[in-house]
């Protein structure tokens, strides 16, 4: 059987991708979305507020209103499906999934970004078991226990100014001499009753039986053990480039790209989050969503002329 | 038979919104109950599902964890 060969894949279907998708579909190519998600992290976003024409609006209901344009046209998504490999060979990209092997003459990889994750013992057993990676979602879950939020930026404080108001003591563990992100979120962490701060700790291991019922955390060189049934890891944001082969990066393993999109590989464009373009924001990953489209559409144009 | 549906969610969280989503379009009945305001709920969710992640999914007594779409197509017969 001879496998279809695309136009286009779009890797991703955050801002970046789905934008790309449209202006795509608005020049007739012959292409498919592959996506984990719809939305990406703008989806996990609370109010969004610089997006230009809204005003204000939540992360999940822009999140929406994206998959809304989207749907507006034909477009073909493989949702729930992660790229393992993605490669050029010749003139072709071989793209590997979970579920399928796919073949195109161009691709954007808009994969985004994902939480980073601790590395330490206990992490993957206790996910969901009282570890968390979003505060948003599971804090409520938290009401009244002793938790600690590991991280010491803006994530961190986000979610420590959440819990303040539902969980009973908080405990912030940040690696470095002080609390840093936004002066106004920062000081009302600091005020806050029910948490306490170490500076200059750094997380051991993660306890549990079922459920996560302490933390191993290494204060200033000495070991300490605190109670906890619940665990926040906000540490900060990797870019999901670990599949693409051959690709220049930056060393924070963000994929290089030009002024138009380009990446070292012709044929192979990225756009949004996970490229080393300055500045992470919904409307710039959207912006940088439609240049890689038509990078890519030219692209495409030039190689059916030679 | 129409089978009885509950999702244990949190206003907040995307996938919650999506299951929900997804339930209304293919017109399924099911019961919402917020673990951010029900501590019983958020209780007997843990219990049933053995972890504290939203959202989860009851089906006529089978534990869907996360918008799993496939198995819960599977479980509602659609």
């Amino acid at each position: 059987m001879t496998m279809q060969i695309y136009d286009l894949i779009i890797v991703g279907a955050g801002p970046a991708g789905i934008t790309a998708s449209v202006y795509a579909a608005r020049q007739k190519l012959n292409f498919l979305v592959i996506s984990l998600d719809i939305g990406g992290q703008a989806a996990w976003s609370g109010d969004i507020e610089n997006y230009t024409g809204y005003q204000f609006i939540t992360g999940p209901e822009l999140a929406k209103k994206f998959q809304e344009h989207m749907s507006k046209y034909d477009i073909v998504l493989k949702e729930n499906e992660n790229v393992i490999r993605l490669k050029k060979s010749g003139e072709i990209i071989l793209i590997e999934t979970n579920k399928a092997d796919y073949r195109a003459r161009s691709v954007i990889i808009a994969s985004g970004k994902k939480s980073k994750e601790l590395g330490v013992r206990g992490e993957v057993e206790f996910k969901n078991r009282g570890l968390t990676y979003c505060a948003t979602c599971d804090g409520p879950l938290f009401a009244g226990k002793e938790v600690a939020v590991i991280g010491g930026g803006n994530s961190a404080l986000d979610a420590a100014m959440q819990l303040v108001k539902i969980a009973g003591h908080i405990y912030i563990i940040n690696n470095t001499d002080r609390l840093g992100g936004d002066k106004v979120a920062r000081q009302k962490v600091e005020e806050a009753d029910n948490v306490t701060i170490y500076n200059n700790s750094q997380v051991l291991a993660i306890l549990g039986d079922k459920f996560v019922n302490a933390i191993i955390i290494k204060d200033k060189g000495k070991e300490k053990q605190l109670t906890v049934g619940g665990v926040f890891v906000e540490i900060g944001l990797i870019p999901n480039s670990a599949f693409a082969e051959g690709l220049q990066m930056n060393q924070n393993k963000e994929i290089k790209v030009t002024v138009d999109n380009r990446t070292n590989i012709p044929g192979i464009f990225a756009a949004g989050d996970v490229t080393d373009v300055p500045e992470k924001q919904i409307i710039i990953a959207a912006g940088e969503g439609s240049k890689a489209a038509l990078s890519a559409f030219r692209y495409l144009a030039l190689k059916k002329e030679s | 038979m129409a089978k009885y549906v509950k999702v244990y969610s949190t206003p907040t969280c995307p996938w919650c919104i999506r299951v929900k989503d997804f339930l209304k379009e293919n017109k399924i009945e099911f019961q919402n109950l917020d673990v951010a305001a029900d501590q019983l709920a958020a209780d007997e969710m843990v219990k049933k599902s053995n972890q504290m992640g939203v959202p989860v999914l009851d089906i006529d007594g089978q534990i869907i964890v996360g918008f799993d779409k496939e198995k819960i197509k599977l479980a509602l017969g659609i």
